[in-house]
């Protein structure tokens, strides 16, 4: 874009719209372009991996085995965990980097735009590559999201390779992402925009980048090392050869733990802008938001073996890890207290992204509290690879980081299209959501306290009633997101004028833009006097 | 509103049916209190810890709730203008931490507690393998018979596909269960001979990944005889969730006859290995192995699921030189699903579903291998 810019400096004046047909799309280093192919993307693989968990759930309904066989099952339970991670939840936050992020700081586009490009086209090849295993001879990937050695490298279907080479791709992806954002942020603010005035998403994201950067090519390094025993005969994991089964859920977990921050960092960002503007009252406490995530963020590199409680660590290092994870309680109590506190006296009105935001705060609190609870070792010997865990990472996964992003797509969508989406219906996807969720993820609690192991495709018969109710639940779930679909499809296509400021209380440079935000914003610096504390 | 109260009402509603539909079942809510000292600490951790959870959670939400419900624009509120207080931050920093701190204390104690293994009375080696469970009795006397078994599911196929009604103690049930004292301390030495695999009963709070090419060790004191249950919990591939471990706990002194009876067994297991077998022998009870360990892979009519899991029927292996399906038998295929049964089956039974596979599913070489045959091959180390 700026190549193109100085080509036609002579005619300036002239407006520089969006080139026409696919080409738009393919070649587009234009931010909100490239945010729009990161969230159509990452809905897609959304409803991808959702349809894998509704296999999941079908196999589940019941007891016995009436859909698919194990070796499928296990499939689909891996399968699901890696498109949700790395192909909806990142790429979601990506995008709404990508779209917002310039938008906040009053920057005219993402510092590396051709990278840009880049790192978003490569994706849809990552998952091509990675889906299309499920149609290869021995099927694909079976060993769990977490693929752990040697079940992931000695015992391991043919396809793992094409799994390593898809990972090697979306990590690429997401480290071109990482350094965008930093460069952007720490480069192109707009004069005025100082560190401590920047909206709590952009922060979150410059947080998480930075983490990004730490903890990928660990994860590069640890698919590397799979691929050399598979392929080379080295013996890094593999006892027979000298190597070490548990090295590999070291490596994995100091990449895992911060991923898991990763997906829920920019979600603390979101809802710190959406509370305030529908309470319409400033955010309590922005000083101590930040140190708080930059604390998260610290702790999140010394936790990493509380996922190992069971491999059989001395003791020192179990209450090491006990005691550090437990530490993160309290800077993520700061901020749902602050969430609280910015509610508390405020004058609230409950549109959608409001919805989804107050949501949020009480069912990612629910799974932080679950967290605290696993972090208490000798209890976690019981809590570990069962149902209870798989409850816990959905509560913070799924009405955590994804209403977080539900919250965000009705919060933008007027600024992303120009025209107000239907509340009504938006009302409706929120509380079928909020029913579905919470049917099909509270009782896995139950399962897993009374004993349920996780990854198991059929099940001992005292577990068979609230199976039954988490499935009923999933299902409730999954096919609420088409009247998302709907909504977006609806407002993309017309409806009420959105104004510039679209929401009463909102605050920040990108209500300051007409709405739908032109194609190019801000190419000169927005008026100092916008820029105001958060 | 009154929309949104009626929505309200029809999902109670629908959940009331839900919950009465399969009102037949268990409903079990909590972690069980168990049968050792460790597992009751560990229950009254779970517990303490729920409770002030429980407790932040009623505070928390509850202010959340009262602000949803007073200060809306709706009701005419107007935003008050605060938006920071470093004193509030300070307790709101600190009084978690205390709590922390509180939890912290005891849960120490129970995992110190948890991890001294020392002074065991028994020893007993477990080794996870895909998909069952060894384990070893570890006799102080070194010239004692060894007493080591397998264990692995006993709930039928035919459960598992729903042609029949299943079991009360579907998917729990094993053929060969761990058999341990009460009252005494029993130290279990964990490892596992392929992937990982987690040795898990929830009565004992014990959950410990057995891991190749590394002894675990935990330990428990029983203090109730009895049935106890559990299951594999790490991801071991396939049937992961057809591993389960049933426990008997028996009094110590008929413990003690039980275990007497086992080294008499093995001792004739010995003495077989060195007899006859009929081929009508080796055929009936090549079946039964068969539908033990195979199935799962093979399938019953011997197809199996090309190209992962092959087919017996026409396999140059189990069809051409015997010693080739013997040593496919005894040392698995490296690389692939099909495990080593040289130490998970006796010269017996390997020497009868050797046989069997080479005469049934339409093979019919009409030859068979003897017990002190196979024995051989096993001690030749080949």
């Amino acid at each position: 874009m700026s190549s193109a810019a100085i080509d036609h400096a002579h005619d300036h004046d002239h407006h520089h719209g969006p080139a026409k047909g696919i080409t738009r799309w393919l070649f587009t280093t234009n931010h909100k372009d490239i945010g729009t192919l990161y969230l159509w993307f990452s809905f897609a693989m959304f409803l991808l991996g959702g349809t894998f968990a509704l296999v999941i759930r079908a196999e589940l309904f019941q007891p016995g085995l009436q859909f698919v066989d194990p070796n499928f099952f296990n499939q689909m339970t891996t399968m699901h965990g890696l498109v949700m991670v790395f192909g909806a939840v990142m790429p979601a936050f990506v995008g709404l980097a990508n779209w917002m992020i310039p938008l906040m700081i009053g920057a005219p586009d993402m510092a590396l735009p051709r990278m840009n490009n880049w790192s978003f086209w490569i994706l849809p090849f990552a998952f091509l590559l990675m889906v299309s295993t499920l149609f290869m001879e021995g099927g694909g990937p079976n060993f769990g999201w977490t693929f752990y050695a040697p079940l992931s490298t000695t015992y391991a279907p043919d396809s793992v390779t094409y799994f390593i080479f898809a990972v090697h791709i979306m990590g690429a992806s997401s480290i071109m992402g990482a350094i965008n954002v930093i460069a952007t942020i720490l480069n192109m603010r707009a004069p005025g925009m100082t560190l401590m005035k920047m909206p709590l998403f952009v922060w979150t994201w410059l947080i998480t980048a930075y983490l990004l950067i730490a903890v990928m090519p660990v994860l590069a390094g640890v698919v590397t090392m799979m691929l050399f025993d598979i392929h080379f005969g080295t013996s890094f994991f593999n006892a027979a050869g000298g190597g070490d089964p548990v090295l590999f859920q070291h490596l994995f977990w100091f990449f895992g733990h911060p991923e898991v921050y990763i997906m829920i960092l920019p979600a603390f960002g979101i809802v710190s802008a959406i509370i305030p503007t529908f309470a319409r009252k400033r955010l309590f406490g922005y000083d101590s938001m930040v140190y708080a995530t930059a604390s998260i963020a610290f702790l999140s590199f010394i936790v990493w073996a509380h996922h190992m409680f069971t491999v059989g660590m001395p003791l020192a290092g179990q209450l090491f890890f006990m005691y550090a994870t437990m530490l993160i309680a309290v800077p993520t109590g700061v901020k749902v207290f602050n969430w609280v506190a910015t509610m508390f006296r405020g004058a609230m009105t409950f549109e959608t992204p409001m919805l989804f935001a107050i949501a949020f705060v009480v069912l990612f609190t629910i799974g932080g509290f679950t967290g605290v609870m696993l972090a208490i070792t000798p209890a976690d010997f019981q809590y570990h690879d069962t149902y209870f865990v798989v409850a816990h990472f959905h509560y913070v996964l799924v009405p955590g980081a994804v209403f977080s992003l539900m919250a965000a797509a009705y919060y933008w969508l007027p600024k992303w299209t120009g025209y107000m989406y239907d509340e009504t219906l938006g009302k409706l996807h929120f509380w079928m959501s909020f029913v579905g969720v919470n049917l099909l993820f509270f009782p896995q609690h139950f399962l897993g306290l009374a004993g349920m192991p996780r990854r198991i495709p059929d099940y001992a018969l005292q577990f068979a009633n609230f199976n039954w109710i988490s499935s009923v639940g999933a299902f409730l779930f999954g096919f609420s997101q088409l009247i998302l679909l709907l909504v977006v499809i609806k407002c993309i296509r017309g409806g009420k004028k959105a104004t510039a400021q679209v929401w009463e209380g909102a605050q920040g440079l990108e209500w300051t833009v007409p709405s739908p935000a032109p194609y190019h914003t801000f190419e000169t610096p927005p008026d100092p006097s916008l820029i105001k504390a958060q | 509103m009154l929309s949104k109260a009626k929505l309200w009402l029809s999902l109670a509603f629908g959940a009331l049916l839900m919950w009465s539909a399969g009102a037949h079942a268990a409903w079990e809510l909590n972690m069980p209190r168990g049968v050792t000292q460790i597992s009751r600490e560990t229950y009254d951790l779970h517990m303490t810890i729920f409770w002030w959870m429980i407790a932040i959670g009623v505070v928390v939400f509850g202010v959340l709730f009262w602000s949803i419900i007073n200060h809306r624009k709706s009701k005419g509120a107007q935003p008050a203008t605060f938006h920071e207080s470093t004193k509030v931050e300070i307790v709101w920093t600190l009084v978690p931490f205390l709590i922390l701190i509180a939890m912290a204390i005891p849960a120490t104690r129970v995992l110190t507690a948890a991890y001294d293994a020392s002074e065991s009375e028994l020893d007993v080696q477990i080794i996870g393998y895909q998909w069952r469970w060894e384990y070893r009795y570890m006799d102080d006397d070194p010239n004692a018979e060894e007493v080591s078994f397998f264990s692995s599911l006993a709930t039928s196929r035919e459960e598992i596909s729903n042609s029949i009604d299943k079991g009360e103690n579907y998917l729990l049930e094993v053929d060969n269960p761990l058999v341990i004292p009460s009252d005494t301390k029993v130290r279990f030495l964990m490892t596992a001979a392929d992937v990982l695999h987690a040795w898990w009963v929830p009565e004992f709070a014990i959950k410990k990944d057995t891991i190749p090419g590394f002894i675990n060790e935990s330990w428990v004191i029983v203090e109730e005889p009895g049935i106890y249950r559990g299951q594999c919990a790490e991801l071991c591939g396939m049937d992961h969730g057809f591993m389960p471990i049933e426990v008997h706990v028996l009094e110590p002194a008929d413990f003690e006859a039980w275990y007497a009876e086992q080294q008499q067994q093995a001792l004739q297991v010995a003495e077989l290995t060195n007899a006859a077998l009929s081929m009508d022998d080796a055929m009936a009870q090549g079946a039964e192995i068969y539908t033990r360990n195979c199935v799962a892979c093979h399938q019953g009519n011997g197809q199996g699921m090309p190209p992962a899991f092959p087919a017996i029927t026409g396999s140059a292996k189990a069809t051409g030189d015997i010693g080739i399906t013997m040593d496919t038998l005894v040392n698995g295929v490296p690389g692939t699903a099909m495990a080593a049964y040289g130490r998970q089956l006796n010269p017996i039974e390997l020497a009868s579903i050797i046989t069997y596979v080479r005469n049934a599913f339409g093979n019919q070489t009409g030859d068979m291998v003897q017990p002190a045959e196979v024995n051989e091959f096993i001690v030749g180390g080949q």
